[in-house]
């Protein structure tokens, strides 16, 4: 019945959160930084693939496969050029340099763009879905989406505990100055970190863009989903971010069923609750 | 009298200590000149002038907030449009009950404190950075919330009730001056609260969060009582927009905009001065003016120009003018002269 | 032949001089000891000889180079390896993955994750265990561990019996003989200062971050010790 659907769809859904959680969980987790531009950056990519679907004709796909691992780049360089002096300038100055970034890059796109809302055509794939068990009806987009998020998570969760480096961003996060100790070279680990945070929050905003509209201003309510995830589940774990992303796609799915207009205050009612009485979240790190 | 006692005293003899120096001073009487100038304004210019420094001080007043928030307080909110929201919503509120709405606007600022009670309650929770973002999110379900109740209008806003029989210079006129009243009690506000007991304490927890706990400080009470004050600050400036533009909307009210300004103007003028606001308000005015044509490019030079002064002077332009000249319009901290004798 | 040579090392504190124009040099193959009182400057020294702490005036030469501006990183490919203060052993990894920290840069040499199990019996069947759970002896002997496995030329080892009774010290002790054997210069800083003359080649005495006495422990007697650790000067007491 519909409550079940609702579910499913939220369970589909809160992978695609997840997947948008990851970068700031990672970046915070390793450099101790909040990234406010986050969600900005999801829309950012969403824009680069329209204007390189446009300018060059090219599929969706292919814009995917080139688009990710640019920002994976892009992210490299900010940390290494951007963010790396504002961490010795002071605790404040990497949340004030994120937040201007924020609003640059929301300015830049609405002044490019313009602020009319845009979406990323996934053609028939995006909209076309299949029966399961009588009355759940399950997009193809969302359930791809889904196994694409969970392979990623398990992906990086295989990088952080099987290799070398990945084990440096784990010992940096802990401890970072007995990491440079034993060989990790700061700027680089953190650049790592930011890369993937960066490629992640791109492969979310695009994948975002082919089922919801996107416009200039549209980067805060992604940093919201991805925080919101991440405090749910709890600092520290990955699966915890997977699971507050679930909690909160399934608590914003209820929601739309009671009411539409409640879809997010309900995500945001959730939210409060868990950091009311739960505040180091659902499930908390793996180590006290 | 023990030895300690004695020696302390000797010493004490030596040293003058005062909270105002000689510049303070000069400063001061500079101040409420100014200040006797800015009210007598209604009376000598045209009233686009005014209306014109009304926004001003709506930014000198939401700026000097979120600097004794985080400047002060060590808390970074990126939420304070919560309250901006709140206040301005409690004058309209108020007016549709009857208040005359130019007396709303004090209360709209009790209003905020009482929301920002249990508000500060859920968002001390969170720390650090995270507190930021939660802040966030807090904004954005009072304007759900708010949206949602069709009383107040809605989605689309509402029209401010009570002033449209007033005649429209004399009405420029009271909103310009309830604007100028807020700027002073709020900068002037800052000023006290700082050089009192909750001001030492803020400063002692902003050099060193532990020492003050294990020195008896109560930290979070602290914190609260500044979250409290800024609340109020931000409430009382939504109350002075409403009644400036007459109407209220949700998306503009509430938006995160009034963060970015916030934030941009203390850290362009310098954080943790209570002179920042005002320098940094009077810098991003000037920006605003000059590039008023140029659309959504001016909040990018903005930004731009927010994260170099983050990022490279981190006291923003007040620092460097106190660094070269050691000026201190509003004094915070102490003066320790020794006053020459030799012992 | 000399592995290590400072000259004039000067190391701040803030505005404290922790370290003041300290000199002195070692051999390969031996242990130096490094005594003092609180405050003296040992770690500050061992700190600044792992590129944490900048030093502000003075030089440091490993094997000939000039490693002086090197970052902590760098050093310890350059053969540097700390064993820090408190063990700070990384909470959330594993005994195993804790020791493979170490193996990080990739220098080669006899240790290997196999080498440090034989020279720790213990440490294999523990190898899955988080490091947080451990006690105290252990965490040391995973922390040597670890920075072994970076096969140092040179390792500094700071405050080792900080926090751990003395069987276990000694045990650890033990062990060092085992890992100088094979071919590694060691630095220590020791609080215990019968622990430290029992152990070492050479001992150094540091007071106010300059060294006050340098020679083999049977040559310094006690006195001269106990005289040179709380800078008593000849004519007081």
């Amino acid at each position: 019945m519909q409550w079940i659907n609702a579910v499913v769809q939220g369970l589909l859904l809160g992978g695609l959160y997840a997947l948008f959680a990851t970068g700031l969980s990672l970046m915070f987790g390793v450099m101790r930084i909040v990234n406010l531009a986050h969600g900005d950056l999801a829309v950012v990519a969403s824009f680069l693939a329209l204007a390189l679907i446009s300018g060059t004709g090219l599929p969706l796909w292919v814009v995917i496969v080139v688009t990710v691992p640019l920002f994976a780049v892009l992210g490299y360089l900010t940390q290494r050029v951007l963010l790396q002096g504002s961490l010795s300038s002071g605790p404040l100055a990497t949340l004030l340099v994120t937040f201007g970034l924020s609003i640059v890059l929301q300015n830049v796109l609405l002044e490019i763009f313009s602020a009319d809302t845009r979406t990323l055509d996934g053609g028939a794939f995006a909209t076309s879905s299949f029966q399961l068990a009588g009355s759940i009806t399950v997009g193809w987009l969302p359930l791809v989406t889904f196994l694409l998020a969970c392979a990623v998570l398990a992906g990086i969760q295989v990088f952080l505990s099987r290799t070398g480096l990945g084990r440096m961003l784990r010992a940096s996060s802990d401890d970072r100055e007995t990491a440079n100790l034993v060989g990790a070279d700061s700027r680089h680990v953190y650049g790592v970190a930011t890369a993937i945070a960066f490629a992640t929050v791109a492969l979310a905003g695009l994948m975002f863009a082919m089922r919801s509209s996107f416009d200039p201003a549209t980067g805060p309510s992604r940093l919201i989903f991805a925080f919101e995830a991440v405090v749910i589940g709890g600092l520290g774990s990955l699966w915890g971010t997977l699971l507050g992303g679930i909690v909160l796609g399934v608590t914003q799915s209820l929601g739309a069923q009671i009411d539409p207009a409640m879809t997010l205050l309900a995500g945001h009612l959730v939210f409060l609750a868990v950091l009311a009485f739960r505040p180091q979240g659902l499930l908390a790190g793996r180590t006290a | 009298m023990t030895l300690s006692n004695l020696l302390t005293e000797r010493a004490a003899a030596n040293v003058d200590v005062r909270r105002a120096a000689r510049t303070s001073k000069l400063s001061g009487g500079a101040l409420l000149a100014a200040v006797v100038l800015l009210a007598a304004l209604p009376y000598v210019v045209f009233s686009d002038v005014t209306d014109t420094l009304v926004n001003l001080y709506v930014l000198v007043a939401l700026a000097s907030m979120w600097n004794l928030l985080a400047g002060f307080g060590g808390l970074v909110s990126v939420g304070q449009q919560a309250f901006v929201g709140i206040g301005a919503y409690s004058v309209i509120a108020l007016a549709d009950l009857g208040v005359q709405p130019y007396l709303a606007v004090p209360l709209a600022a009790v209003t905020c404190v009482v929301f920002a009670v249990p508000t500060s309650w859920l968002a001390f929770r969170l720390r650090g950075d995270y507190f930021a973002v939660g802040t966030w999110v807090i904004a954005e379900v009072y304007r759900l919330l708010v949206v949602r109740v069709d009383a107040l209008g809605g989605a689309s806003g509402k029209g401010l009730a009570g002033l449209s029989g007033l005649d429209p210079v004399l009405r420029g006129a009271l909103t310009y001056w309830v604007a100028l009243a807020l700027t002073l009690a709020t900068v002037g506000g800052c000023y006290l609260l700082l050089r009192g007991r909750v001001g030492l304490s803020l400063m002692a927890v902003r050099d060193e969060e532990t020492a003050a706990s294990a020195a008896g400080i109560d930290v979070t009470r602290a914190k609260r009582i500044v979250y409290l004050v800024s609340a109020a600050g931000c409430g009382a400036a939504g109350g002075v927009i409403t009644v400036s533009s007459l109407s209220v909307n949700p998306d503009a009210i509430f938006n995160v905009q009034w963060s970015a300004y916030m934030i941009f103007i203390v850290v362009i003028g310098g954080i943790g001065f209570v002179e920042g606001p005002l320098l940094g308000a009077v810098v991003f005015f000037t920006l605003q003016q000059l590039l008023a044509d140029y659309g959504a490019w001016y909040l990018v030079i903005l930004g731009a120009v927010g994260i170099a002064v983050a990022r490279w002077l981190p006291g923003g332009l007040w620092g460097l003018v106190r660094d070269r000249t050691g000026l201190s319009l509003f004094p915070v901290g102490y003066y320790v002269r020794s006053s020459g004798h030799a012992r | 032949m000399t592995l290590l040579s400072i000259r004039g090392l000067t190391v701040h504190h803030g505005l404290l001089r922790a370290v003041d124009g300290l000199s002195l040099e070692m051999e390969r193959g031996e242990v130096l000891a490094i005594i003092g009182a609180n405050g003296a400057g040992k770690s500050t020294l061992l700190r600044a000889l792992a590129g944490l702490d900048a030093p502000t005036s003075g030089t440091v030469h490993l094997a000939g180079r000039d490693i002086t501006r090197f970052p902590a990183h760098r050093r310890v490919s350059a053969g540097i390896a700390l064993v820090p203060e408190g063990r700070r052993l990384f909470r959330s990894l594993t005994v195993e993955e804790n020791l493979l920290t170490g193996a990080y840069r990739g220098r080669p040499g006899p240790w290997s994750l196999e080498a440090v199990y034989e020279l720790f019996p213990w440490m294999p069947d523990r190898r899955r265990q988080n490091a947080a759970q451990l006690s105290g002896g252990e965490q040391q002997s995973v922390a040597i561990g670890r920075a072994l496995l970076s096969n140092p030329d040179l390792l500094l080892i700071d405050e080792l019996s900080l926090g751990l009774a003395p069987v276990i010290v000694r045990r650890i002790y033990g062990a060092l003989r085992d890992i100088v054997a094979a071919g590694t210069t060691a630095l220590i800083v020791e609080q215990d200062v019968s622990q430290a003359m029992r152990v070492a080649d050479r001992v150094n005495c540091l007071l106010e971050g300059r060294s006050v006495l340098a020679g083999r422990p049977a040559e310094l007697s006690a006195e001269q010790v106990e005289r040179a650790y709380f800078g008593i000067r000849d004519g007081e007491d």
